[in-house]
Parts: structure tokens; C-alpha cells; sequence
């Protein structure tokens, strides 16, 4: 799994914010638009795209982006 | 005064729970036995639809209970051959998903509506074909407000599956007729069940939105299985063809 990819596929859930604003040390729960549905949107994309669940609760407890990822990343292999 | 009247007794009745052995099948079976029916129970799963069975009311003609996963159809088959005639039958068997609709692949789609409204709709037609719904008999088919009264964001694979079997309903409402036999859905808000802690929502978030229900909670199994006792019995005779809301005012 890459980084910089998951990052990228994390900012494309996205409209509003600017894409270069999406770092591994993102706190994105801090974006202005954050939402429950971009929640969702964030949970079906590790789906689509890495064949990984997650659950709301790995949402509440990640902070940064890289906190996700490293989740997603576990579950994978 | 006669306190033995009960319109809505289910004594004599024969009546089919698919879903039977959790959640709001398990509910709806337990309490139908208490109203006098006798149950055939059907689930996927030998263990958990035993302790369904072992908490309904004894009936002197015994219980049955019917293995089947009815998203495949020789299963569905074999089940409707072993059925015995029904006098009614509550199609709880379901699924639910909640994913923004730019994730809902004909994959996503497919999962769903073969749980949600194939599987019901075979067997509702096998079991009319077959003439295995007496006459006066009654129909129930679990459906939601989502798709038809309600339209969150992120229910919509689920809501469309659902959406489908209320318009299969109505039809099935029309065409039945002719043997007497009705057929009504009932369509719940959110309900406490094991279905709804899967975890994509978080338990903090289902308590935040419980509050937005009128009446201030999420619905209980029991709510909606008092639905379908007044569905099954004599006392909705004059009543085929309807989507009963069962949601707390949620929808208003």
C-alpha cells in the first residue's frame, strides 16, 4: 500500500478543499467539510479501492490521515 | 361485558416467519405465538433459529422450523415444498448497507436487491403459485421508509431494494385479490435491532439520531410486530394493498 496514493484517494472524496491541503498529517476531522456522509464516503472508498472494512469507530479514533492508512494498512495484509 | 373479544387473535392461524431467528422475525414469530398462531419458522441458521423456538408460546399442533438461505433458489424450492398451508406469512428476511451512491456498484446492487427483493418476491410467488396461501390469508412483507418515504443519504442501494418490494406489493395486492388473499408491507424507521450495530454508523452517532424522531426513540421489534399481528388477523380483512408506517413520526 502507498501513502501518497491513499492520500489522494482520501482528498478525490472531496469538493471543496483544496487538494493541496491533504498531508499524511492532515487532521481531516478538523476540515470544514467534514461530514457523517463524507465519513461514509471515506469508509467506501478503502472498500472500492483497497477491499478493506472499516468501521466508524476506526474513523473516530484516527486523527490524521496517516492514522487510517496505518489502520487500513494493518487490515490489509 | 364480553372481555374474551379479540379481533386481532391468531388462533387457528398458520403463519410463515422468514428472518426468524433474529431482530424483528424473531419478534414478530414470538408474539404471533402468543396471539395463538402456529409458526413455521424459517432462518439460514439450525442454532439461532432453535432459541426462537424455544421462546414461543406451545401450540398443540407443534411448531416447524425450515433451513433455508432464500437467495438460492433450489433452497427457496425445496422450502416451499416442505411448507404446509399457511394462513399467513411475514417476510422479514433482509439486508441492509449503507453506502453513498457513487459507491453503489450493479455489484453493491445486486447484493442487495437478491436479499431484499428477489428473495421475497420468489418466494411470495412460489407460495401463491403452489396454493399454499389459503383463502382470507395474509401477506406481510418487511419493507422501510427508506426509498418510499424517506431518502437519507447513503440509503439509497437499500432504499431502492425496498422501494421495489412496496411496488411488488401493490401488485401482488391487485392479483391476489381474486383468492382472497392479501398482501400488505410494513415500513419501519430505524428499529433496534442487530442490523443497525454493524458499526459503519457508530453507536454515538444512532443515539444522535435517534433524537430525531418525534416520538424520541428508535422503534423497538415489538413495534413493528404488533404491525404485523393486526396485518395478519381478521381484523384488517378489509385491508390489502397498504404500506403501513411504523416510524415514530419520522417521516411526517
Amino acid at each position: 500500500m502507498n501513502l501518497q496514493e491513499f492520500i489522494e484517494n482520501f482528498a478525490g472524496q472531496f469538493d471543496e478543499t483544496d487538494p493541496e491541503e491533504f498531508s499524511a498529517e492532515t487532521k481531516f476531522k478538523d476540515l470544514e467539510e467534514w461530514s457523517s456522509l463524507m465519513a461514509l464516503s471515506i469508509i467506501a472508498m478503502v472498500d472500492d479501492e483497497y477491499d478493506v472494512i472499516i468501521k466508524g469507530n476506526d474513523i473516530i479514533s484516527s486523527d490524521t490521515i496517516q492514522d487510517l492508512f496505518s489502520i487500513v494498512e494493518k487490515r490489509k495484509s | 361485558m364480553n372481555t374474551d373479544y379479540n379481533p386481532f387473535s391468531l388462533a387457528g392461524k398458520t403463519i410463515l416467519v422468514t428472518g426468524a431467528s433474529s431482530g424483528i422475525g424473531q419478534c414478530t414469530a414470538i408474539l404471533c405465538s402468543r396471539m395463538g398462531a402456529r409458526l413455521v419458522l424459517a432462518a439460514r441458521n439450525q442454532e439461532r433459529l432453535q432459541e426462537t423456538l424455544n421462546q414461543l408460546n406451545e401450540h398443540p399442533d407443534g411448531h416447524v422450523t425450515l433451513l433455508a438461505d432464500l437467495t438460492v433458489q433450489e433452497e427457496v424450492e425445496r422450502m416451499v415444498a416442505a411448507l404446509p398451508p399457511l394462513n399467513g406469512a411475514v417476510l422479514c428476511a433482509g439486508n441492509s448497507t449503507t453506502l453513498p451512491l457513487q459507491f453503489g456498484s450493479r455489484e453493491k446492487f445486486d447484493e442487495m436487491f437478491d436479499v431484499n427483493f428477489f428473495a421475497p418476491v420468489e418466494l411470495m410467488r412460489l407460495m401463491y403459485k403452489k396454493k399454499l396461501l389459503q383463502k382470507n390469508s395474509s401477506v406481510v412483507l418487511i419493507a422501510s421508509i427508506g426509498g418510499t418515504h424517506s431518502f437519507m443519504p447513503g440509503n439509497g442501494v437499500y432504499g431502492a431494494s425496498k422501494a421495489a418490494l412496496n411496488s411488488v406489493m401493490r401488485y401482488a395486492a391487485r392479483e391476489f385479490a381474486t383468492r382472497r388473499v392479501r398482501v400488505n408491507s410494513i415500513c419501519p424507521g430505524m428499529v433496534d435491532t442487530p442490523l443497525i450495530h454493524r458499526g459503519t454508523i457508530t453507536e454515538e452517532q444512532l443515539a444522535e439520531d435517534a433524537k430525531r424522531y418525534p416520538l424520541g426513540r428508535y422503534g423497538n421489534p415489538d413495534d413493528i410486530a404488533n404491525g404485523a399481528i393486526y396485518l395478519l388477523s381478521d381484523a384488517s380483512s378489509w385491508l390489502t394493498g397498504h404500506d403501513l408506517v411504523i416510524d415514530g413520526g419520522f417521516s411526517i
